[in-house]
């Protein structure tokens, strides 16, 4: 149920390597559900450098107000502004439409690190 | 991601939480379920905004059963109840309801309330769920020290209460009802049958629409709640409730104000009958007013982007100023609004003031309440 061609964190969001150099960062579709109607998304200028675990940026629904962590180490190379317009589109497509930003990975061996999509599901279970 | 703050879900022992008669009609159609005020409730079923909307556009209807509900009968029902809120009820003609005050003898608010005259000597009063057993331990000491010829009769387990809101409530309800809805004006109860279930009908509400808050027996509750569906109600839970009810400017007992502010300090004054008779907290309230208010409730909307959250500090430059006690994004409004309580000086319309949001101070305005009127 969760994409292969990614990888999740603890705190609910994923890494796509999108083979050109750069990851697609998003939330997944439990915490988009999770949270509910999402009406702002924070997130950091293109330039921005984060490490690991680093907080990325708030996301506020109507009934919360999360932090965003970013799963791997980089510089933000570009942000999606459809989603920064129209944030319920995180709710409707969190994994394709729906992701936050691009970025420019200064260790990408840090995905192995991640969660694969089975190890998520099994992480999600435990939740209960 | 990690939730930093979450307005609706409170830390309870889920073991010891109480259901409503309408638990299976909820979990079944896919509702999530969080504690609230000790019972189990629906927080959403297909979205808030979805659910906000169809209240302001069609028709909603929540599951409000975790409320209170006291019958208060006998010779003494209406004296006694007048005594205990600060509006006048012996005024009060069968079939007419009223929103009013329970204050302490301080003039603090114990709860807000609707009262509703059934008959002559039979009266139904609806306190916040958080707050019914305290309300009915107030009435209880008060029956008891007066010796007040009254009943106390809870039927808040024995019963379901139902709120069917927003413009096309009455058509939903009129075709399965045995009373003619045009005679039933806002804040006005009859009492009648619904799918041929007995039912005590309210055109009262929590969400600033035209609609009714109705009273059936809890083993009719889910055959009242399918009809209503099958009428063209959405569902909705508490959640949607919530930002509703903040943008018709209503107030949240145990959010907005508790027992240690007087009606006077959250600009409920409209509601205190100064006029002849004696009722608990007057004297008290004739002395504060007398001095008068050093702060003030008030609403605010965000001029720029942000969603105000309850505990959330009002600044003006750099220094607090208040607390926010109650904040959502507005769907209808589309900009964050909230009530707070400022000092005096600040609570003047058009004050610019900042709510800072985790850190980042987002730009407000002290508005009007309240921030949304449904056109009549």
């Amino acid at each position: 149920m969760y994409p292969l061609d990614r990888r999740y964190s603890r705190d609910h969001e994923w890494a796509k390597d999108e083979n050109d150099g750069t990851f697609l960062i998003g939330i997944t579709d439990y915490a988009q559900e999770h949270l509910g109607d999402i009406v702002f998304l924070e997130l950091p200028r293109v330039g921005a450098s984060l490490n690991q675990m680093e907080k990325l940026g708030e996301v506020e629904s109507v009934k919360s107000v999360s932090d965003i962590f970013s799963p791997i180490s980089g510089e933000i190379v570009e942000v999606n502004q459809i989603v920064v317009d129209s944030p319920e589109i995180v709710n409707e497509d969190p994994y394709d439409q729906g992701w936050l930003v691009r970025v420019n990975p200064s260790q990408p061996a840090e995905i192995d690190d991640l969660m694969t999509a089975a190890d998520y599901e099994s992480f999600l279970e435990s939740l209960g | 991601m990690t939730q930093q703050y979450e307005s609706l879900s409170m830390q309870e022992e889920s073991n010891t939480l109480k259901r409503t008669s309408l638990f299976q009609s909820h979990v079944s159609i896919g509702a999530q379920m969080l504690p609230f005020a000790g019972w189990e409730m629906p927080i959403q079923y297909s979205g808030i905004l979805a659910e906000a909307k169809a209240v302001r556009f069609a028709a909603g209807i929540f599951d409000v059963s975790h409320m209170g509900r006291v019958e208060i009968t006998g010779r003494d029902a209406a004296k006694f109840i007048d005594r205990l809120v600060t509006g006048d009820v012996l005024k009060m003609v069968v079939g007419r309801a009223r929103y009013t005050i329970i204050c302490n003898e301080a003039g603090g608010i114990i709860d807000d309330t609707i009262v509703y005259r059934l008959d002559e000597e039979r009266f139904l009063m609806v306190p916040n769920a958080s707050n019914a057993d305290e309300v009915l331990a107030w009435l209880n000491h008060w029956k008891d020290t007066w010796g007040s010829q009254i009943e106390l009769n809870v039927i808040t387990e024995e019963t379901a209460l139902i709120a069917l809101q927003g413009p096309l409530a009455k058509e939903i309800l009129q075709p399965i009802c045995s009373v003619d809805m045009s005679d039933v004006r806002p804040f006005r109860c009859v009492q009648g049958q619904i799918s041929g279930v007995t039912a005590i009908i309210c055109r009262t509400g929590y969400t600033g629409e035209d609609g009714f808050e109705i009273v059936i027996p809890s083993e009719s509750a889910a055959l009242i709640w399918k009809s209503f569906m099958d009428g063209g109600a959405i569902p909705c839970g508490l959640g949607a409730r919530d930002v509703l009810r903040l943008e018709a400017g209503l107030l949240l007992h145990g959010s907005d104000m508790d027992s240690s502010v007087t009606p006077l300090e959250v600009g409920l004054e409209r509601y205190v009958n100064w006029g002849q008779g004696e009722f608990m907290g007057l004297p008290a309230l004739q002395e504060s007013k007398s001095i008068g208010l050093s702060k003030a409730l008030v609403g605010f909307r965000l001029v720029e982007r942000g969603v105000p959250r309850h505990g959330y500090h009002i600044v003006n430059e750099h220094e607090a100023i208040g607390t926010v006690t109650s904040g959502t994004y507005s769907p209808t409004l589309d900009m964050g609004i909230g009530l707070g309580y400022v000092s005096l000086e600040f609570s003047t319309l058009g004050t610019r003031i900042a709510i800072d949001i985790r850190g980042r101070l987002a730009e407000a305005e002290v508005t009007a309440i309240p921030f949304y009127s449904r056109k009549r």
